[in-house]
């Protein structure tokens, strides 16, 4: 528990966190408004209400990576392994304060998102667009919450192994760019690519819904993951490389 | 305690640390000596359960560092000053350090108060001084008030003030009864703090022994004498069968004492104008020790090159080559 606390005071007695929540919010109540607003309110509905999701993957994974990579960076990763030799429990504590911060303030902007576009999306919204009536529309709102949370076990898990902030936030911003290239390798890409870890974590969220407004799906001649099929592909992308990370930083001098 | 046993770190093919044992005593500051790359900073991180040694191990007070609990309760180390968080305050930096081994809170006012930095607690620690940066790493090291202390070239880069600091922490710190294992490249500045010294060069053992022992072990004392009548005296010195060399103007009598000298001048009439006894020079000393073990060595044509210009270039002014070391980069 004190450990938790140990990371909560590190992540905090700097500065880049407070920009990247703050920019996860303000990007996601940002586009929410215009997208209300635009148009006449035209674009209206619950999946352009969370139109600011992958940017906030992609801060939230910097954000993450960065909680790692300036520990080596400045050399505090060893003040670190001074003070708690067992290094797996400072990954541990680090990772789960980064997700859980992810996962907070991703459902609060989530939420405050969608309720905005409730609030003041034009006349010209289609009927009934921000209605809400099965799970899997809720899915829609509260899913891309656990992917940010899951994105940022990735994300402190890359950051780990590569050490390095410019490296690791390169890979981390480059995967999903090359995961959505994959439809270009021919039929074999294309029966690959919904599976691959970023396509697949979308469809925790996408799967199942669809309020005309979203993003194309991808290829339907080749089978896609369902929702909790997509959500288990990423699960199991971030065990992996966090047991990868904790192995190598139980081995790696510091 | 602090114990050695075999302790060996092998990068590729470079031999960093070579079965190197000794043990740390209690109630005592031991220096850690070696010319620069002698490896003392890689068993220092050895030691301290950073790196991994390919062989042999490090014990403290019997067990690995990893195996202690709460470990900044029983030892505090600095290392490097420079590891901080450039935008993180001091007050931050050590509070977080205080939560992660159950030290409570207010230990984080005493160490600053301590180190004298209590009026710049809420600044950034990257825009500390060097010197700053050291006592702030220092207040991290007594955070958890621990028995045994480890400082790696605490000196290096600091302004004179700096390093007078340092030497009186040290002393009052053994005087407290603490265990302190310091490292250096200086000897000068071991044999101002150290009561005992463990000397390696190449990673290897070269000395273990008292720091009053290793000085009168390997100090020659020499007697320097200028006559207008050289010629004359070098043949009754020799005559005499003392060890005589020539130095510029002048000659050099080891291992004879300077009563003697004068006598056997004085008996034949030769003028003297000058007859002084010249200590052995601690570098001196260490250089001849650590001198086939130094890993850089220059040639440039004048014969190996040992520390000699640097270790006494910095003694004379310590700020000279060790301005504040920048970050890191990535």
């Amino acid at each position: 528990m004190s450990l938790l606390n140990v990371e909560r005071i590190k992540l905090f007695s700097t500065r880049s966190p407070y920009w990247c929540l703050l920019l996860v919010v303000v990007f996601g109540l940002g586009l929410s408004a215009i997208l209300s607003l635009v148009e006449g309110g035209a674009n209206a509905g619950v999946s352009t209400s969370q139109a600011g999701i992958n940017f906030a993957i992609s801060v939230i994974m910097v954000m993450a990576a960065l909680a790692i990579t300036t520990e080596y960076r400045f050399g505090t990763i060893r003040n670190s392994f001074l003070a708690v030799p067992k290094r797996g429990k400072v990954l541990a504590a680090k990772t789960a304060v980064v997700a859980v911060i992810a996962l907070v303030v991703t459902l609060i902007t989530s939420f405050a998102a969608y309720y905005l576009m409730v609030a003041i999306h034009g006349p010209d919204a289609p009927a009934n667009a921000m209605d809400i009536n099965n799970a899997d529309e809720w899915r829609y709102i509260w899913g891309p919450a656990v992917i940010v949370m899951v994105a940022a076990v990735i994300a402190v898990s890359v950051g780990s192994l590569i050490r390095q902030s410019a490296g690791a936030i390169a890979a981390l911003l480059i995967w999903p760019t090359l995961e959505s290239l994959f439809p270009l390798f021919g039929s074999f890409g294309r029966r690959v690519a919904p599976w691959l870890p970023f396509n697949a974590g979308s469809k925790f969220y996408t799967a199942g819904f669809s309020d005309g407004q979203g993003p194309p799906a991808l290829d339907g001649r080749y089978p896609s993951p369902n929702w909790w099929q997509g959500g288990l592909v990423f699960v199991g992308t971030a065990a992996v490389l966090y047991v990868v990370a904790l192995i190598l930083l139980k081995k790696r001098d510091a | 305690m602090i114990e050695a046993v075999g302790l060996t770190k092998i990068y590729g093919k470079t031999v960093a640390v070579d079965e190197l044992s000794f043990t740390v005593n209690p109630g005592i500051v031991t220096g850690f000596l070696g010319p620069n790359g002698a490896g003392k900073s890689t068993t220092m991180r050895m030691i301290l359960g950073l790196d991994t040694p390919s062989r042999g191990r490090a014990l403290i007070d019997g067990v690995p560092y990893a195996s202690i609990p709460r470990p900044l309760t029983k030892i505090g180390s600095l290392l490097d000053a420079n590891w901080i968080h450039p935008n993180r305050t001091a007050k931050a930096h050590l509070r977080w350090m205080a939560a992660s081994n159950g030290i409570p809170v207010k230990r984080v006012t005493e160490v600053l108060d301590t180190v004298g930095l209590s009026a710049v607690a809420d600044k950034a620690a990257g825009k500390y001084s060097l010197g700053m940066k050291q006592r702030l790493g220092i207040a991290g090291a007594l955070l958890g008030d621990p028995e045994i202390l480890l400082f790696d070239e605490p000196v290096n880069g600091l302004d004179p003030e700096g390093i007078h600091w340092i030497r009186s922490f040290m002393k009052q710190l053994a005087a407290n009864g603490k265990t302190v294992l310091v490292s250096s490249h200086l000897l000068s500045e071991m044999s101002l703090t150290a009561d005992h010294l463990v000397v390696i060069g190449r990673g290897r053992l070269i000395s273990n022994s008292s720091t009053a022992d290793f000085i009168a072990n390997s100090t020659t004392a020499s007697v320097r004498v200028r006559s207008p009548q050289l010629p004359q005296l070098r043949e009754i010195l020799v005559g005499a069968g003392l060890a005589v060399t020539d130095v510029p103007d002048g000659l050099s009598i080891t291992a004879a004492p300077i009563e003697q000298i004068g006598e056997l001048a004085g008996n034949a009439g030769i003028t003297l104008h000058e007859l002084s006894g010249q200590a052995g020079s601690l570098e001196d000393a260490f250089i001849k020790l650590t001198g086939d073990s130094v890993e850089y060595n220059a040639h440039d044509g004048l014969g190996p090159v040992s520390p000699t210009e640097f270790t006494s270039a910095q003694d004379a002014s310590p700020t000279a080559g060790a301005a504040p070391a920048p970050y890191r980069g990535n």
